[in-house]
């Protein structure tokens, strides 16, 4: 890929001279690797996340093409049967625990919600940056254990195989899950905390951008339901060191027990994964249709809603595991639920788009592309709630679609546009438009590719975690790893052109989306306390005004980006960095 | 840093020391909450086995030493007592007074943890641990009385390396339908919760040793006190799980006749 592709198409005019240096801010103070690792400012903390996360989500995707690619062939094509297991694993472990968890909650929660909510930093400092100690910690763990064999038991690490047949590495990956579950409480308590005491003046609750409130219910789960699953695991490592029966039932215990007690966590596990994600949404969705959101409490509430009912239905998982029949009933009952809140977001930010100035920058294709994804996976999930189905579509690739078009489709999808939309205020670079367009949409037909025959597959039968089929089922397999090829490549071209604009990238301005957040106030990159100390932000009006054309402090926004992106900053970025430009202008 | 807000305990990112507190109360809250979801994890799973089981935990506790376990409890509600007049000396500024009910506090803990661990080396020494030691023990006691009537079992004169509670249990297991593995995973719920409680215990003796140290050097003025506060809050949350602990584990089986 050139250098030169990228900002060939659209700024054909010779790109303006770049001004002088920067003024102080987070990133040119101090370029020590011990003011890295030593730092307690959230935002450099963020990026320690961020850097982080991407190594495991390469890590993850090695583990997902490893599967696919086995799956060429009805009989295997790649690796043994007993690799093929620890490759699932790993998949599923480096994906879930280390990369969807952490990815907006641990980078741009705490990135942003400090600057949103216009304070100087998260209320806990250190305890923040151990958070990131306590994750790298269980990361190496659970690295560890793949790299030396890896484990075979699937994620979900189910006994009694997992405690007494199983040959691998079940306790240090355990482990490493058990501890980075305590970097997940700390993030969550520090950023409830903040949400609470830290406003700034006239930040009120029905002030706050939806984004705060998404990782406020977010942590809320973190905060309630992973203190259950770390002694779950803690049971199941003693089970398995010690050779007793909590779990395995030839020695008294109850391996339902063990499910139950996983599903606590883990079903609201995917709500920590899926709220931020919407969050991030209603934040893109409102800034490029230039419309305040529609229903501002319905989707604030719903984020509530999800968390509280996502609490109660984790035996939805267990249909077919053994449970009583009125028990599935009513957990069937309030599964479907937690649809409701759901659909009430989905149409809010359909009403949003309606009649709005739409223009089409990566974070917004990134944000449909998550809308569209998330409805169908949304509406397949309603499949898996109910009884009936569930029983012939249960541990199938159904299952596997439903699951990856939320999480896949839904939050990473998710991730990217939060990562496209605030780049340019992390790092103070413009990437290239033209290139992150174009990613969006691979992404975006790569998944279709690469789900959509797994759900044919998955309704005639082909069950999850087998690596060998039916000859029938050829044909679909070998589509669905044509489309994650296309996805793999998708997925790189951000980390290409996302590096490139850190070499050579426009420089941003403080507000290149005009956007309202307080976190467009202050200069790209922000200062080391967020904003100029003297003057803290006061809260005058509510989130996403953009009609009237003002942020969050009441001041006029810099011209929205309508029309060919390229032009538009170019007239503003000499006008300096400072947030205080628009004000000076008013006055 | 502004020069009206330039107190030494008012950190850099707090708009003043109400503020501070605020969050530091709150989040010692809801880390308090996590630790409740927590240990509710195990008691969850603790009282699922009760209610399968009950005959074996009844059996099982009613070989727990109870004398250990009442003079633990009475240390550690003392301690609470104590910890809550370090933060009264805290806020009245009495620096000498706080230090000492800090290490009274401390002190009671250690004897806690002590007698805890006289409890462990006895329990080990009895073989009373799940696994091979449990099972051995148990066996060669059965083997002593197999094939004899109920009665004969009771008066059988058991070897005297035998332990007590092997001799009740094997009459037990041989005639009355208590099934050994059940009565060992009482004992594993009982060494797994008093360990992450014991854990715990640790954990707050080095807290309450820091504010000491802290509280010497000075850097705990009575407007800032709150940091004794955080900790006393989250010693009382470990000395109220020992109060449950005590029944579940110890009274169960007190009136448990062999």
């Amino acid at each position: 890929m050139s250098i030169a592709a990228p900002q060939g198409a659209p700024a054909a005019a010779p790109v303006p001279p770049e001004p002088g240096p920067l003024p102080v801010n987070y990133l040119n103070n101090g370029h020590s690797i011990w003011s890295w690792l030593f730092t307690v400012d959230h935002k450099r903390i963020g990026i320690l996340y961020l850097v982080s996360i991407s190594i495991f989500f390469v890590a993850g995707g090695i583990a997902a093409g490893i599967v696919r690619l086995n799956l060429l062939q009805s009989d295997g094509a790649i690796v043994s049967e007993d690799a093929y297991n620890r490759a699932f694993t790993a998949h599923g472990v480096m994906m879930l625990f280390f990369f969807l968890i952490p990815a907006v909650p641990a980078v741009f929660g705490n990135f942003f919600i400090p600057m949103m909510i216009g304070t100087k930093d998260l209320a806990f400092p250190k305890l923040n940056l151990a958070s990131w100690y306590v994750f790298m910690l269980g990361a190496a763990l659970a690295i560890w254990s793949v790299l030396v064999g890896g484990i075979d038991t699937g994620w979900t690490l189910y006994p009694p195989y997992s405690t007494r047949a199983s040959q691998s590495n079940v306790i240090p990956g355990v482990l490493g899950v058990f501890i980075s579950g305590f970097s997940s409480i700390m993030t969550g308590l520090n950023i409830m905390v903040t949400i609470h005491k830290m406003r700034a003046p006239g930040m009120t609750w029905s002030r706050l951008p939806l984004f705060v409130w998404s990782l406020y219910a977010t942590s809320l789960i973190q905060l309630l339901a992973t203190p259950v699953v770390a002694i779950t695991l803690v049971l199941l490592m003693v089970e398995r060191a010690w050779g007793v029966g909590i779990f395995d039932p030839s020695l008294g215990g109850d391996p339902l027990l063990f499910q139950h007690m996983f599903w606590f966590y883990s079903h609201p596990a995917v709500y920590i994964m899926i709220l931020p994600g919407m969050g991030v949404i209603s934040e893109v969705l409102t800034c490029f249709s230039r419309k305040n959101i529609f229903g501002y409490h319905a989707v604030a509430w719903s984020s509530m809603g999800i968390a509280v009912v996502g609490f109660l239905l984790w035996a939805h998982h267990m249909f077919v595991a053994g449970i009583s029949f009125y028990a599935a009933l009513l957990f069937s009952l309030l599964s479907m639920l937690v649809a409701v809140p759901s659909a009430i977001k989905v149409f809010n930010w359909t009403a949003t788009l309606y009649r709005g100035s739409i223009s089409f920058q990566a974070p917004m294709l990134f944000s449909i592309g998550f809308v569209v994804l998330f409805i169908i996976g949304g509406l397949t999930g309603l499949y898996l709630a109910t009884l009936g189905t569930d029983i012939h579509l249960h541990d199938t690739y159904f299952v596997v679609a439903h699951f990856h078009f939320v999480m896949v489709g839904g939050m990473v999808m998710g991730y990217f546009a939060g990562l496209h939309y605030w780049w340019p205020k992390m790092t103070g670079r413009m990437y290239s438009d033209f290139w992150s367009r174009f990613a969006a949409c691979v992404i975006v037909v790569g998944f279709f590719f690469t789900f959509i025959p797994q759900f044919v597959i998955g309704y005639h039968g082909m069950p999850r975690r087998y690596p060998n089929y039916p000859q029938e089922f050829q044909f679909f397999n070998v589509m669905s790893t044509a489309g994650a090829g296309v996805l793999g490549v998708g997925y790189l071209m951000p980390a290409v052109y996302l590096t490139l604009s850190l070499i050579n990238g426009k420089r941003a301005t403080a507000n290149p989306w005009s956007a309202t957040g307080l976190e467009w106030v202050s200069q790209s990159p922000p200062p080391i306390f967020n904003f100029d100390e003297s003057k803290m932000p006061v809260v005058v009006c509510g989130p996403y005004e953009y009609s009237l054309g003002v942020d969050q402090m009441g001041r006029t926004l810099p011209d929205a980006p309508t029309g060919a992106p390229a032009e538009l900053h170019e007239g503003t970025a000499a006008d300096g960095h400072g947030p205080t430009s628009p004000a000076k202008q008013e006055s | 840093m502004s020069a009206k807000h330039n107190t030494p305990a008012l950190k850099h990112h707090f708009e003043d020391l109400g503020q501070q507190h605020a969050c530091e109360r709150l989040g010692i809250w809801m880390f308090l909450a996590t630790e409740i979801l927590f240990f509710g994890g195990i008691f969850g799973a603790y009282t699922v086995y009760r209610y399968l089981y009950p005959h074996e935990f009844e059996v099982a506790s009613s070989h727990l030493n109870r004398t250990i376990a009442t003079i633990n409890t009475i240390f550690l509600i003392t301690s609470s007592l104590t910890m809550t007049l370090a933060i009264r000396a805290a806020k009245l500024g009495n620096k000498g007074e706080l230090i000492r009910w800090l290490f009274v506090t401390a002190a009671l803990a250690t004897a806690f943890m002590v007698m805890k661990g006289f409890e462990y080396a006895e329990d080990f020494h009895e073989h009373y641990v799940p696994g091979r030691m449990f099972q051995d023990e148990l066996k060669s006691a059965r083997d002593e009385i197999a094939g004899k009537s109920e009665e004969d079992a009771k008066k059988h004169q058991f070897k005297p390396e035998r332990q007590k509670w092997a001799k009740e249990l094997a009459v037990q297991v041989n005639h009355k339908h208590v099934d050994p593995g059940k009565v060992q995973l009482f004992l594993c719920f009982y060494y797994i919760m008093t360990a992450i409680h014991g854990i715990h215990i640790i954990v707050g003796i080095g807290c309450i040793l820091w504010v000491a140290w802290e509280a010497w050097r000075g850097t705990i003025p009575p407007e800032n006190y709150s940091t004794v506060e955080v900790v006393s809050l989250y010693w009382h949350l470990v000395d109220a799980i020992w109060l449950f602990l005590m029944p579940l584990l110890y009274l169960t089986g007190a009136g448990y006749k062999h």
